[in-house]
């Protein structure tokens, strides 16, 4: 019998929704063979079979929300397969093969005896002293991601887990836990919408995506945690223009450079010139990132999501152009690998093609900064004492002031604006 | 690439990992340099168990007119006795083979040496049959165990003849009349044990200040007692400064309290500890650190050069065949990509002397040195239903556990089939159960076991039988 665990389709991934299954009871998968799909907060992913066998039990069923990873999600049973467990080596070189028929569990007995029936996304499984702890400390179990097997929350997990992460009315229940001085941290509590003058049925809602979670979560934990501060500068790109216009004309149809790829390409340079923007915060110290991992905003569909283009100071205009309409495509259709949207080091957001002037975007965690790109527009500028017309693109780079302070954020804009307003610089 | 994985040495660490890689899909071959099974197969854990059980028996008979039985005369041929033992080895080492072949692995008989090679190094083998193999694989794990402690410079080194490690112990041509055990860990209490179970005259000599010191020291202090009353003569606190030999047997100067004392006897067992084997592997050339005789290791047994891992006796104490075998496991489960959670389980410890000792987790002493509040219990076998109806009424169990938590800290057994009964505290510290769980279980009557019930009971005053 080989059990199917909800895989970690990321190493930070704690629980997915299992979107779709793609066999059912009864049918002979092979190995390699797509099983099932996984949404995670991000992506949707297809699960491949590792062993070949027969499927006798599917025990979540399509559909189902925040299951944990390595939870019990379906049962295979190998070709001929003996169900006895494994004898020591002594018994099993005398002993004779088993019986093959009599061995195996008929398949009808199966579903009885399997826990199909439990809500495995609602149950928290924990040892016994994993709860007591939980219980001592006024740690809700429910918020604590487990590490021993198939997931079970034990006491090494409690005691890395924050004491008052209970949420406030479970602590109130806790009669061993101090309840005062155990308070939590001051946690957001939203007022429900009624009690704030919204009639109930004037609206519809729309359930809680994972990625919609996420969002929330990880904006709200940034904007709150992290000390930002915007700097703004306005860069001429007439030249940037006729430049990406004789790109494309030279390379033909194959790749359309965008004036993003350019951009993406600009910031990296940049990057390499000011490496200080490109680095993190971290309790232990400034982690200095050796490569610029540029991250691209992409809205899709009910959220957003920013693929990275690797070590972008090291590739050519044309091979970012193919790598982000690659990634922007897949994005779009929810499927892109977790290590495509994990990891950059600095983001890129754009949003000139919706005519918006300026904007100054939240840091995405744990990036030292981010560059908000307005649209090119025709404006008046005033060169010398006349007023002439170019077109002007004015980006906003939101800082980190833990690490990047503001002399370092107007020298990286500083190092910017010339690859931006004359690319030709970039061959410098 | 030749292999996904190489194991170096096919002991309980070796075999299993191989095993367990093959069960992975991962392609795997194993280098043994002598026999399948290693050690523990073939001169440790399974023919000193033979070795026991036939000198159990022995010693039982003398007791027979206890339980109403009557024997007339009784004696033993030796021979026999050791050659039920090679023989139990024979089977089990056959076993090995049949497992490898049944799991598609390759066994590459001969000596490996490692040398510098991308991503793993490679390993190249002098063939038993003659000539030399390189082969090369992703990953590879070295499982080549131990061997005895020797101190040449005391004399504390076998010949065969008049000193033996356990390797000479397992087969002699007869068993000595004065026999001098030197070390009282679980293997010089086993042949202590054995060789006067078949009527030798037999006297351990212990360093530390007390016999079995891994062990709790009520449990010491049990076992002292009881090996006193079956005739084993013990010093404690002694240190071997000298072993001689004549033509008589073997004389050894020791040293305890301050004061000099001479033992003679026909043979010596050196049962001083044991030292990993890492020499002749090319480990130095290659940077693998090597703290003492054993290779350092991270949690998932990497060694720190790439693709090279280090598992069981060689990766250090404690040096117990079922903690290579786990660590084995977990090291390959690491290498496939899985999540081991293995290494959650306490490692049992086993003497299978008469009587049995066995433990899991911290000793009382251990517990109250980390500054933990404990709450302790003991339930003797001499009160014990089944114990008394089966004439084994020696021991006790001992339970420690987190007075705040209620987690079982660790658990001491010493009596009658107490090896066999320490899984289960293993499997509740595993389970990470609390003294509630232990409490709620219900145990089978008339059982040995239910002693654990009590001794779990007695440490929060509830206690039925006592």
């Amino acid at each position: 019998m080989t059990d199917i665990l909800m895989p970690a389709l990321s190493p930070t991934m704690e629980e997915g929704n299992l979107a779709k299954w793609h066999i059912k009871v009864g049918d002979k998968v092979e190995s390699g063979q797509v099983i099932a799909e996984i949404e995670t907060d991000k992506a949707t992913m297809e699960v491949e079979a590792v062993d070949e066998g027969v499927v006798t039990d599917i025990l979540v069923p399509e559909g189902s929300q925040g299951v944990k990873v390595n939870a019990l999600i379906a049962r295979l049973q190998g070709e001929g397969e003996a169900a006895a467990p494994a004898a020591p080596p002594a018994a099993k070189a005398e002993a004779p093969p088993p019986a093959k028929a009599e061995a195996a569990p008929a398949p009808v007995a199966a579903p009885a005896a399997a826990p199909a029936s439990k809500p495995v996304g609602d149950r928290v499984f924990a040892s016994p002293l994993a709860k007591r702890l939980a219980e001592q400390k006024g740690v809700d179990l429910k918020g604590v991601a487990g590490s021993g097997p198939h997931g079970r929350i034990i006491a090494r997990d409690i005691d890395q887990a924050k004491p008052g992460a209970a949420p406030a009315p479970a602590l109130a229940a806790a009669p061993a836990a101090a309840p005062a001085a155990a308070a939590p941290a001051p946690q957001r509590q939203a007022l429900s919408l009624e009690q704030q003058g919204i009639a109930p049925g004037s609206y519809e809602l729309v359930p809680l995506s994972n990625m919609r979670k996420t969002i929330a979560r990880r904006l709200t934990d940034s904007f709150r945690d992290i000390p930002h501060f915007p700097l703004t500068i306005d860069l001429e790109i007439d030249r940037l223009l006729e430049v990406r216009q004789r790109i494309n004309n030279a390379l033909g149809n194959d790749v359309r450079v965008s004036v993003n790829d350019i951009v993406i390409r600009a910031v990296a340079l940049a990057l390499r010139k000011v490496p200080e923007a490109n680095a993190s915060y971290t309790p232990e110290g400034i982690a200095m990132h050796k490569h610029a991992d540029i991250a691209m905003a992409v809205a899709i569909d009910g959220g957003l999501i920013t693929p990275i283009i690797r070590a972008a100071e090291t590739k050519g205009l044309e091979q970012i152009s193919k790598e982000a309409k690659d990634l922007a495509a897949r994005a779009r259709i929810g499927k892109l690998k977790p290590e495509e949207y994990q990891g950059g080091t600095f983001s890129v957001s754009n949003l000139g093609m919706f005519g918006i002037k300026s904007f100054a975007s939240i840091i995405n965690e744990p990036q030292g900064a981010i560059l908000s790109v307005g649209a090119g527009e025709k404006r008046a500028v005033v060169k010398g004492d006349q007023v002439a017309p170019a077109t002007v693109m004015t980006v906003t780079l939101t800082c980190d002031h833990r690490v990047v302070d503001g002399a370092i954020g107007a020298r990286w804009l500083q190092a910017f604006k010339p690859l931006i307003e004359d690319p030709i610089v970039m061959l410098a | 690439m030749d292999f996904d994985v190489i194991v170096i040495g096919s002991g309980p660490g070796g075999y299993v990992a191989a095993i367990r890689a093959s069960q992975l899909g991962l392609k795997t071959a194993i280098v043994e340099r002598e026999l399948l099974g290693g050690i523990c197969l073939n001169w440790g854990c399974i023919p000193t168990k033979a070795l026991l059980k036939s000198g159990e028996l022995y010693e039982q008979l003398s007791h027979f007119e206890s339980y109403g039985l009557s024997v007339q005369g009784r004696s033993y041929d030796f021979d026999k006795v050791v050659q039920r033992s090679r023989a139990v080895s024979k089977q089990l080492n056959g076993g090995v083979a049949y497992l490898m072949k049944k799991n598609k692995i390759e066994v590459i008989e001969g000596t490996a040496t490692l040398e510098k090679g991308s991503p793993a190094p490679k390993v190249v083998v002098a063939l038993k049959a003659g000539g030399s193999r390189t082969v090369q694989a992703k990953h590879v794990i070295l499982a080549t165990g131990a061997r005895a402690r020797t101190i040449p410079a005391i004399g504390l080194e076998p010949d065969g003849e008049k000193v033996w490690t356990y390797r000479e112990a397992l087969v002699p041509k007869s068993a000595p009349k004065n026999l001098i055990v030197i070390g009282s860990g679980a293997i010089g209490i086993e042949f202590a044990s054995f060789f006067r179970a078949l009527g030798s005259e037999v006297t351990v000599i212990e360093a530390m200040d007390r016999i079995l010191p891994v062990e709790d020291e009520e449990v010491s202090k049990a076992a002292h007692k009881v090996f006193e009353r079956r005739g084993l003569k013990f010093r404690v606190g002694a240190t071997v400064k000298k072993l001689t030999k004549d033509a008589a047997g073997v004389t050894i100067d020791l040293e305890a309290g301050g004061k000099a004392e001479t033992l003679k006897a026909d043979v010596a067992i050196v049962a001083v500890g044991i030292v990993g084997n890492t020499e002749n592997l090319g480990l130095e050339a290659l940077g693998v650190k090597i703290d003492r005789t054993h290779v350092v290791t991270d949690e998932h047994f990497g060694t720190g050069v790439p693709g090279l891992y280090a598992i069981g006796d060689i990766a250090g104490p404690p040096w117990l065949a079922h903690k290579a075998s786990h660590e084995g496991i977990h090291c390959v489960e690491h290498i496939a990509g899985l999540k081991p959670t293995n290494l959650h389980s306490p490692v049992p410890g086993c003497t299978y002397s008469t009587p049995q000792v066995a433990s899991v987790g911290l000793t009382e002493a251990a517990a109250k040195a980390q500054g933990l509040d404990i709450k302790v219990g003991r339930y003797p076998f001499k009160n014990h239903g089944k114990n008394i109806a089966s004439g084994e009424t020696d021991g006790f169990v001992k339970t420690v556990f987190d007075a705040k938590t209620g987690a079982l800290l660790g658990a001491h057994m010493i009596g009658a089939e107490v090896t066999e009964m320490i899984q289960g505290f293993t499997i509740a510290m595993t389970m990470e159960a609390t003294e509630a769980e232990l409490m709620a279980t219900c145990f089978p009557h008339p059982t040995m076991s239910e002693a654990m019930h009590e001794a779990t009971l007695d440490a929060y005053g509830r206690a039925i039988h006592i």
